[in-house]
């Protein structure tokens, strides 16, 4: 098992780095952001010269480019999203799980009504009325998902309220910001971890949907899901344009989800994230 | 917890969500502008006289929470009024509705025919190679956009071999990409239940009976195990249903399926507003029944969870 376990680490690690790291240089590798056309080499084949080696869409743009370009909307929007809900979902999950009372009542009514709403409905519904764009999509993802990691937080609060190392700081007559925020917190942060790095994954494939259903991104700025929107049309002439984004969206979630099951391992024997 | 009073509480509970869905889902689409403009948009001489006709027909005049009540009452009876563009809606969703639900039982019973003997294959050759393999696939198949899995298999099985109808419902064999699409995604998640609960079962006191008593190991894998460990994945299928309900609506988008999915997106589209409503809404009530379902089951299969 441990030999798997490392094997999933370091895969995980491989992708995430090659990737993450092509994406953050793109600015240096394709100066023109992934936008020159070609008119002369539309829709080529990949792997047939040094010029495009993953080939060109119908309007001559180098598929490479856009790939490793698209990749910043992804790994912007999964990180942001996630990074934005884990804060909210703290401080409201301390809350809940250490005063209990309305806060409580507030939080667990809020978690029911949204595991009757899946993200992709409540994004329709909210995006066909406000219109599509980077920021909205962010926004919706932390409305949709700080629940998920308040409820996390609550459940480790109510245990670890208990813990004698909290009535300890209690009995001390330290303030209760400093005890949820310098003990209670520090050890609920292992489930954080792993349902952040899961959920960076998740928001990657919920972004990339979107904008393929025409509800995301703008389609003028390239990104994975509008490529593969793009693509759709010409997926019986020129398949590669739809097959490269796909595949790039597939490591990227795949890299993560490896991660984020080692981390499992590591740091939550227990299972509360399961 | 008495029974009856678990069971009155999680109905109270679900009756809730509902209307705090329905609140806001009728809200928010009131928020996108006067439907009386939107019908009229592409006419030409709009007078001010048209434009409160359209209103008093659609009943637009009348004080927000009636138009909800009125709302709720068509969802209960089945009167779901007029679309904007298409008609009445009562027909649209009848038809929608049965396509999505045939597309998500149809990838359930694909998924539950791979994830079930791959999961008790895995569960009972625990760390072997072929466990492993399982669970990397397992990985594998949860990081697929599952509209590009959609996309692959039309380009391999319709435009290579030509085998299958890309898009559309003509026929039987329409369902079978979608329902793979679909399948394999919740096969990914569903194996991953089936190993851990088989596990957790296979270690139990009571399979260490039936092993002693001298039955063989299909009986005791088949007849004891499978028996307790479906209890969990039910639970968790029902967990699901919403998400499944989510990815649908692409998958839907990408085979030009004719469900709710498709339909939403058309909605959205031509900004036909009182379809997108009765879609989440419909959409929504499936989801808290499923849950509230689960639920009162694992409840009644379960006696020890009564007393939570």
């Amino acid at each position: 098992m441990t030999g798997f376990k490392n094997f999933e680490f370091v895969a995980g690690l491989v992708l995430i780095v090659l990737i993450g790291g092509a994406v953050a240089l793109s600015g240096l590798l394709f100066p023109d952001g992934g936008r020159a056309m070609d008119l002369t080499a539309r829709l080529t084949a990949p792997f047939t010269g040094w010029n495009h080696p993953l080939g060109t869409d119908p309007l001559g743009r180098d598929i490479l480019a856009r790939v490793v370009v698209g990749g910043r909307v992804s790994f912007f929007v999964g990180i942001v999203s996630a990074l934005g809900a884990v804060v909210i979902g703290t401080v409201v999950g301390l809350l809940a799980g250490y005063y209990r009372g309305p806060w409580d009542m507030f939080l667990m009514r809020f978690a029911d009504i949204q595991l009757a709403l899946p993200f992709i409905l409540l994004a329709m519904t909210v995006i066909a009325i406000i219109g599509p764009g980077l920021d909205r999509i962010i926004v919706l993802m932390i409305v949709a998902q700080w629940v998920q990691y308040a409820r996390l937080i609550r459940g480790s609060v109510l245990s670890l309220r208990q813990a004698e190392f909290v009535q300890a700081a209690q009995s001390y007559g330290l303030p209760d910001r400093k005890i949820l925020f310098g003990h209670i917190l520090p050890n609920a942060m292992g489930p954080l971890v792993i349902l952040a790095t899961l959920n960076v994954a998740n928001n990657i494939l919920l972004e990339s949907s979107l904008t393929f259903l025409g509800l995301g991104i703008d389609p003028l700025v390239p990104s994975w899901g509008g490529m593969l929107a793009d693509g759709r049309n010409y997926i019986q002439t020129a398949p590669w344009v739809t097959i490269f984004p796909g595949l790039a969206i597939m490591l990227t979630v795949l890299g993560l989800n490896l991660l984020g099951d080692w981390l499992r391992d590591r740091l939550d024997p227990l299972g509360a994230t399961k | 917890m008495p029974i009856l009073s678990f069971i009155l509480k999680r109905v109270i509970q679900a009756g809730f969500v509902l209307v705090a869905v329905t609140l806001f889902v009728s809200f928010a689409i009131r928020l996108t502008g006067d439907p009386a403009v939107m019908m009229l948009r592409e006419s030409a001489n709009v007078t001010p006289e048209d434009l409160a006709r359209i209103r008093e027909g659609l009943g637009l005049n009348r004080p927000f929470l009636v138009q909800y009540g009125d709302f709720i009452g068509g969802l209960l009876t089945g009167e779901l009024g007029n679309s904007f563009f298409r008609g009445a809606i009562a027909p649209l969703i009848s038809g929608a509705l049965g396509a999505t639900l045939l597309l998500a039982l149809t990838s359930l019973a694909v998924s539950l025919l791979i994830s079930v003997p791959l999961g008790i294959y895995a569960a009972t050759h625990r760390g072997s190679f072929g466990d492993q393999l399982v669970r990397v696939l397992s990985l594998a198949g949860l990081s697929f956009p599952n509209f590009w899995l959609g996309i692959m298999l039309v380009l391999i099985f319709s435009v290579t071999l030509r085998w299958l109808p890309p898009s559309g419902f003509t026929g039987p064999q329409s369902l079978i990409m979608p329902a793979v699409t679909i399948g394999v995604i919740l096969t990914s998640t569903n194996l991953r239940i089936v190993r851990t609960t088989m596990l957790d079962v296979l270690s139990s006191q009571f399979i260490m009976v039936a092993r002693a008593k001298g039955l063989s190991q299909t009986a005791v894998i088949y007849k004891h195990a499978l028996r307790n460990s479906s209890i969990a994945l039910v639970t968790y299928l029902g967990l699901q249903f919403g998400s499944l309900m989510g990815g649908l609506v692409v998958v839907e988008l990408v085979f030009n399926w004719p469900g709710m999915g498709t339909l939403a997106i058309e909605a959205i589209a031509q900004r036909d507003y009182p379809i997108l409503q009765t879609v989440i809404s419909i959409l929504a009530v499936l989801i808290v029944a499923v849950n509230l379902l689960v639920d009162l089951t694992y409840m009644l299969l379960d006696p020890r969870i009564r007393l939570e």
